[in-house]
């Protein structure tokens, strides 16, 4: 039988190809019957990363108050300088925090497929479940982290307003923006493990670029220009918006909120087609 | 032992698997020699090189089938499996088939960190199962794997023989229209093993087909009704079992 004939043969039957990629709206269908799998393997994953340590939990808010003790010292103590506010300390710690819930599922969403090849090479399911599983676990440990943030803001003077409730919606748009960029950066180390290298690097830039340990807006305040632009970082901005509404003294200008809810949508959509569009391709190679 | 491997018969059943023609390329990162086979102008990469695995295989599989699936190490079985697993997209031809075929590999463990037991629920989760289903099903598999003592340490304390165990388990925990076996009988003790040809034979009559990889011709001999020889990526030879294993056998002479 030539191959056309085995074709037809193979349809007429009934018999579908494997391993094609399905439509986007039956894809999206499955990973939602599939969703127990990302939410069980998310949690059992936390769980597994805090038993391996003696502190378990604990290391989740202890490793951003160290690092947030460590700039503090460096630069509220040693080379304090008028580009920082004055309530400096929940100043850092709100932006510390923040950020480390985006790096943390940059860096996990990047290793989601290659960083569980034999999940993938042995049992086949809608790929996608992995980099969302990955920033589901980081959800999972946000809520204590932003438990020991507010009471660091409490303790530092910062009062309790209606405000802070604000802190859900603007970490849902962080959320979406996180998955678009975990699965971004998930489908691009498949096709170039070199990718890995690099993201400690382009954390480190958004790190400095994003006013964690200064404020931009104090930095830049001659130069609205410029400012603006610095203002289009969306991991800047969600920062932003977090103090904007838990810490003092600092003002949330609409481009923010256009920028962050702007960025939150759209890199999530792009994340979710650019990741579906190679789903043939995980785990070959 | 039942006769359920004799004899083939002019397969009028319904078709379950049509391999279509099916190339493998492999990309792989080579060294010395063979890394600098390969360097394009436009798209250098250092150390790629492309392996042909498959070559073009076609066949069909019928209802009721258990294939068992023979060659030499490195002749492209596995990677047959892989191909109608959907778990490798063919570079060329495809794969029809009218259930999505499970494959049983002889990978390292699912999730390392984790307990065999959460690893029974993800194995469970990722194949389907509903929460509800997967914990029903959990005494069930648990069992059939006889790893009741060790089921709540790290699976990267599992010597391969329960990782592959545990997965087995985990694989055949649900009724499969089309299952792949690759070298997973191979590692378990007497009694599993006999256990599990129990298990694919029960599967094979539940109008299902089965394939099977093995480099032992016992099994295979016991368990297919049929047998396919890959060489170098190529088909050689399909058909009866007794003929195409004694000329398997006769070749690596």
């Amino acid at each position: 039988m030539s191959s056309t004939d085995l074709d037809a043969y193979a349809r007429e039957h009934g018999l579908e190809r494997v391993g094609a990629r399905p439509p986007f709206t039956e894809y999206v269908a499955e990973l939602w019957r599939r969703r127990a799998f990302a939410f069980t393997m998310a949690r059992y994953k936390v769980q597994a990363s805090m038993s391996d340590n003696r502190l378990g939990m604990g290391w989740i808010v202890l490793k951003p108050i160290l690092n947030a003790a460590l700039f503090g010292l460096i630069f509220g103590v040693i080379m304090p300088s008028d580009s920082r506010p004055e309530n400096f300390i929940p100043f850092l710690v709100s932006g510390v925090f923040i950020f480390e819930y985006f790096s943390k599922s940059f860096g996990s969403g990047a290793r989601a497929i290659i960083g569980n090849s034999s999940l993938v090479r042995s049992l086949s399911f809608p790929r996608m479940l992995l980099p969302i599983s990955s920033v589901l676990q980081q959800v999972v440990e946000l809520v204590p982290m932003l438990i020991v943030m507010g009471a660091i803001l409490l303790f530092f003077g910062e009062p309790l307003t209606w405000g802070w409730l604000m802190i859900v919606p603007i970490m849902a748009l962080m959320t979406l923006f996180n998955l678009g960029v975990a699965l971004i950066s998930a489908r691009l180390t498949v096709h170039m493990r070199d990718v890995t290298q690099f993201i400690p690097l382009i954390t480190r830039v958004l790190f400095y670029s994003s006013g964690i340990f200064y404020s931009l807006e104090l930095v830049l305040k001659d130069d609205p220009e410029l400012l603006r632009l610095a203002q289009l970082n969306p991991v800047h901005d969600y920062i932003a918006l977090v103090r904007g509404y838990m810490v003092e003294g600092n003002v949330v200008s609409p481009l923010i909120w256009w920028v962050a809810t702007g960025a939150a949508f759209v890199t999530f959509a792009i994340g979710v087609v650019y990741f579906w569009r190679a789903e043939e391709r995980y785990g070959r190679d | 032992m039942t006769d359920a491997g004799s004899s083939v018969t002019i397969n009028k059943n319904r078709p379950t698997v049509v391999v279509d023609d099916v190339h493998v390329n492999y990309k792989t990162f080579a060294s010395g020699k063979a890394a600098a086979n390969n360097r394009q102008l436009l798209r250098r990469q250092r150390g790629v090189r492309i392996v042909h695995a498959l070559k073009g295989v076609t066949f069909t599989a019928y209802e009721g089938e258990s294939i068992g699936v023979v060659g030499h190490n490195g002749s492209g079985k596995s990677t047959l499996m892989r191909a109608i697993a959907g778990l490798h997209t063919p570079s060329k031809g495809s794969v029809y088939a009218s259930a999505r075929p499970a494959l049983l590999g002889v990978n390292a463990a699912l999730i390392p960190d984790l307990s065999g037991a959460r690893n029974v629920i993800i194995g469970s989760l990722a194949l389907g199962h509903t929460p509800a289903e997967a914990r029903e099903a959990y005494e069930e598999i648990v069992e059939f794997s006889g790893l009741e003592e060790f089921i709540d340490l790290p699976m990267k304390t599992y010597s391969s023989g329960m990782a592959a165990r545990l997965r087995f388990s985990i694989a055949v925990s649900r009724d499969h229209q089309i299952l792949l076996v690759d070298e997973a009988l191979a590692v378990g003790d007497k009694e599993f093993k006999a256990k599990s040809e129990q298990r694919i034979r029960e599967l094979r009559q539940q109008a299902g087909s089965v394939f099977l990889v093995s480099h032992s011709m016992r099994s295979i001999l016991d368990t297919c009704s049929r047998v396919i020889w890959i060489d170098h990526g190529n088909l050689k030879m399909d058909g009866d079992p007794d003929e195409v294993v004694a000329a398997y056998q006769a070749s690596k002479n």
